[in-house]
């Protein structure tokens, strides 16, 4: 993938420790509040048609290409999901239901903020837990080892760790090369240390994706992205994980979920593009997923009841895709909290089962080796008995 | 590490601040016992007091004498405002208006759907060009909610105009579009825009002049010029005022209390917050400040304090709604106190019932502070060990507004934040305790407290000189000064603000902006900073105009060097190869420029 002469010291450095490869965690941010319960659907649950006369997802085989996906009898996903029905199946794609934060709040803002800090109801925390999960750096470790596609570094990977926002990889340079030498050059001989040092990781880090944006991406399998910013996030982290420039934790968002009104329309074109976007990604990346695991979530769920304009409100619990090779997959994760009125939270909404940290932890400490949750989640009682066994053992 | 056997090395002076900043790891505070050069001091009260020297600057500077200066800077009042900045400004109408106003010019899509669903017409204004607009924009979005497609009327340019208009929008013309979209009615303009290919419509907006693309969002999406008008008046007074501390000043009082843009309702309260509860007081009492923004609707709004009630009583209602600490824990974390200024969760919690009742009076219309006594705590809450007796209303907030300015931390932290903001990111001690001796005897005098600041010796240390990383926007701002160049339309701008990482008015965490090197130091920040300077000096910066000849007329490197960063630098031989206004944006881009 390099040439020799191209590759920085480090990278020919990790190479040789090859043995001693890092596993890779991607996070997906479902911005605005997904509709869990249309996205994994639970068809067994006849008090779901009550709640959504018109918004319910039919049962499999019901109405063919509207209906739902079945996984296991009783939960079921939304048929603009069926990419992924097949990575289920081949036990690499894990679901939790009835996750989310020990928070009451349904406002998007806090919401957000807190599922990135990693502490629900503590807004002082000032980095992001992402940033804390990275393990201590190798002794000379990848300038892209924290990485956000997007224009600015999302709140979770913000912290002491350096990690940087790449837009897209061709625009990651100094648009002319001449330039882009002669900034080398100045940052190198300044005194200024946090320039100098900031300039080098920045330059380190154009190198590497110098050589990457020479070369024109095919991605592997017939892997076909779908077109739109999240698909182009997917299919450059891809890129940077097979062309092994030493990412570790990688970040990814998709907007739209905010479905007050007209949920149809708007969900079903989400969800294509979140299926395509994942399912690519695993096609692409093949056997190197062996070493990668995928999380996704959004900020809370919506409410069970729909609404009087064919949409639903903000709710409370909501469900995690965990996809990866060493994932228990193939498997619906949790407990089922049930629809009757009595068992909604605040009668309203899907209850929460599962703590979003508990799944984190479980992916921070099993997969990414990282033992110090206490450190990653401050106030949450780490305990390996809370963890949902996403991870395979 | 003294000076002398550093020149002996030969080394430029000007290597000399950054040789002794890496020095100063080691006793971080020594430095700023030194005395910076009299010859350096025009330049660095310039570097940390404006948005950066424009050409001409230190001269005019060391003409006035710097004490003078500085005294005129406190009192921006007495400081002629430049006539380009008002010309400016002035099509900028929301600026002026208050919130209700504001709101019937350009209404937000819940208040026009809030027309069009319940036939509120008295949500309408009474002004009939306001109305027909209103009208017709509660009328697309109700199409929109209702029917699957967005727009089904859509029509084709050929239906809305003659051969030659169309002619004119899909040609080359740019100056000839700008024409005949301005000079177009307003309803009209609506329907063509929608109509407009997003190829054309994109390259339209960006190219087209200030006045249009304000005149295009008033036509399809009127609450965007809100948006439109406070980023333009950001830039365009920290670019153009004369009044360059109170710009500085605004920024950083704007992101100690800082409200985020894009939650909800903020997106119509920015304007009048940051006018009427920010910039009157920075020059003047901290405690009037404080209460000004505690009872702003977009600080009761961002920190959720409108909606902060007594606890009811048990068995609860269901959707009761209760307490809510948000704006109390904040208030004390970051508006006064400190994270370690001395409080526990306990406070927390008693300031936050203290303030339960200071809410918003019909907050989507605009409405103002009021205080509703029905869902006031009224028990007895003990804040700070300072007692407030049960039975009290609106005057329970206020006294613990009272508490919290006359609090020793509160002295402190505010004058840690300041000398921060202006001497080092790790200030000396010494200066905070004397800053904060000031606030406390004072009665937290905020221009008596800079005037103290402004007097030490640390500000005018080796230690300071040039120890601070500029921000973005003091990034953007000093580059286009020292350039000369002129702001065609901030509003585009303000992208490449977000390419360098600080979307104006959208730090979304209650903290705001840092001031320190840390937050801006990243890569695709500073990859971002090294091709804005490049295309800034080579005139590629939409809504930026630069003559790039001024460069060549300068002369050598060393030359167009000394011309933006205003003191003598040595430049790498490499350089010397380039043209000349690529070498100033190297020199822009590069570290030294990124320094202030």
């Amino acid at each position: 993938m390099f040439g020799i002469g191209a590759a920085p010291s480090w990278l020919a450095r990790a190479a040789s420790t090859s043995t001693g490869r890092r596993k890779v965690l991607v996070t997906i941010f479902q911005r605005g509040a997904a509709d869990g319960l249309n996205v994994v659907v639970p068809f067994g649950e006849p008090r779901y048609y009550e709640l959504r006369p018109t918004l319910a997802v039919p049962k499999p085989g019901s109405d063919a290409a509207n209906s739902a996906v079945d996984l296991n009898g009783f939960f079921g996903l939304h048929p603009s999901l069926a990419s992924l029905k097949p990575i289920y199946d081949t036990k690499a794609l894990a679901i939790v239901h009835a996750t989310g934060s020990p928070d009451p709040t349904r406002s998007h803002f806090d919401a957000q903020d807190y599922m990135e800090a990693g502490t629900p109801g503590m807004k002082s925390t000032r980095d992001g837990w992402l940033n804390r999960a990275l393990l201590p750096p190798a002794p000379k470790s990848s300038p892209l080892r924290a990485l956000a596609l997007g224009q600015s570094l999302p709140r979770m990977l913000r912290g002491k760790n350096p990690a940087v926002a790449v837009n897209n990889i061709v625009d990651f340079q100094v648009r002319d090369s001449a330039s882009s030498e002669m900034f080398e050059s100045m940052y190198s001989r300044s005194l200024d240390t946090v320039l100098k040092g900031a300039g080098k990781d920045t330059f380190e880090a154009v190198k590497m994706l110098k050589t990457i944006q020479k070369e024109s991406y095919t991605p592997a399998g017939g892997a076909a992205y779908p077109t739109g910013r999240f698909g182009q996030s997917m299919r450059q982290i891809a890129q940077l994980i097979k062309a092994n420039v030493g990412v570790e934790v990688a970040f990814a968002d998709i907007g739209g979920w905010d479905t007050h009104s007209n949920q149809p329309f708007a969900l079903s074109a989400r969800l294509t593009e979140l299926g395509q976007g994942m399912a690519a990604f695993y096609k692409d990346l093949g056997d190197s997923m062996a070493d990668v695991a995928v999380v996704t979530m959004s900020e809370f769920g919506r409410t069970a009841k729909e609404n009087g304009t064919r949409g639903t409100d903000h709710g409370h619990a909501n469900a995690m895709f965990v996809m990866g090779g060493a994932i228990n997959g193939g498997a619906i994760h949790g407990e089922w909290p049930g629809l009757q009125q009595e068992q909604l939270y605040e009668s309203r909404d899907l209850a929460v089962t599962t703590d979003f940290r508990d799944v984190l932890s479980e992916l921070v400490s099993n997969h990414l080796g990282n033992h110090q949750i206490s450190a990653v989640f401050p106030g949450y009682q780490a305990d390996a008995k809370k963890y949902r066994g996403v991870v395979a053992a | 590490m003294r000076a002398t056997p550093l020149r002996k090395l030969l080394l430029p002076t000007f290597l000399l601040p950054v040789l002794i900043f890496a020095a100063a790891k080691n006793d971080p505070f020594r430095l700023f016992e030194k005395k910076l050069g009299g010859d350096k001091k025009p330049l660095h009260a310039l570097n940390r007091l404006t948005f950066g020297p424009r050409p001409g600057d230190v001269d005019a500077v060391r003409k006035m004498g710097l004490k003078k200066w500085i005294d005129r800077q406190l009192h921006p009042e007495r400081i002629p405002q430049n006539p380009e900045l008002l010309a400016k400004l002035q099509p900028l109408d929301t600026l002026q208006m208050s919130t209700p106003v504001m709101l019937a010019h350009y209404p937000t899509p819940q208040l026009l759907l809030a027309f069009s669903q319940r036939g509120r017409a008295d949500i309408l204004p009474q002004d009939p060009a306001l109305r027909a607009r209103a009208e017709r924009l509660a009328e697309s979005l109700k199409r929109r909610r209702d029917g699957q497609n967005a727009e089904p009327a859509r029509k084709s340019l050929d239906q809305l105009l003659d051969p030659e208009q169309v002619a004119v929008l899909r040609g080359t013309d740019n100056q000839g579009k700008i024409r005949l979209l301005t000079e177009m009615p307003e309803d009209q303009l609506a329907a063509v825009a929608a109509a407009l290919p997003p190829n054309l419509r994109r390259p339209l907006f960006t190219n087209s002049s200030s006045g249009l693309q304000r005149k295009l969002l008033a036509a399809t999406t009127p609450q965007q010029v809100i948006i439109y008008d406070l980023n333009e008046a950001k830039l365009l007074r920290a670019v153009y005022s004369s009044r360059q501390l109170e710009e500085v000043l605004v920024d950083f009082w704007y992101n100690h209390f800082n409200v985020f843009l894009d939650k909800g309702n903020d997106r119509f309260l920015v304007t009048s917050y940051e006018r009427d509860s920010i910039r009157p007081y920075v020059l003047g009492k901290f405690k009037d400040m404080l209460l000004a923004t505690a009872q702003d609707p977009a600080m009761l709004f961002y920190l959720d304090n409108w909606q902060s009630v007594a606890p009811p009583p048990e068995p609860r209602r269901r959707n009761a709604r209760g307490l809510n600490e948000n704006y109390a824990r904040e208030l004390l974390e970051l508006h006064t106190l400190g994270v370690d200024g001395g409080y526990t969760q306990q406070d927390i919690i008693a300031v936050a019932r203290c303030f339960t009742g200071w809410t918003i009076r019909e907050p989507l219309r605009g409405g103002g502070f009021e205080f509703n006594d029905r869902v006031h705590d009224k028990s007895e809450k003990v804040v700070l060990g300072v007692t407030i007796p049960a039975g009290g209303g609106k005057e329970d907030g206020l006294k613990v507004l009272e508490i919290l300015v006359n609090h020793p931390s509160t002295a402190r932290f505010i004058s840690r934040k300041l000398a921060q903001r202006f001497v080092a990111d790790d200030p000396p001690p010494a200066l905070i305790e004397r800053m904060a001796k000031t606030f406390r005897e004072k009665d937290g005098d905020l221009r008596e407290v800079m005037k103290t600041m402004l007097d030490s010796k640390e500000f005018w240390s080796q230690g300071a000189w040039r120890g601070k990383i500029k921000s973005p926007l003091e990034m953007i701002a000093s580059a286009i000064r020292a350039t000369g160049a002129e702001v065609e339309s901030a509003f585009i701008l303000a992208n490449q603000l977000q390419q360098l990482g600080q979307p104006l008015y959208r730090k979304m965490e209650p903290t705001g902006y840092s001031t320190v090197a840390a937050e801006w130091t990243n890569s695709a920040a500073l990859l971002a900073r090294m091709n804005f300077a490049l295309a800034l000096t080579q005139n590629r910066v939409p809504g930026l105009k630069v003559d790039p000849s001024r460069f060549e007329k300068l002369g050598a490197p060393a030359a167009i060097s000394k011309a933006v960063l205003f003191t003598d630098a040595p430049v790498a031989k490499d350089l010397h190869e380039a043209k000349p206004a690529k070498i100033a944006g190297l020199i822009i881009g590069g570290p030294e420029f990124q320094r202030r």
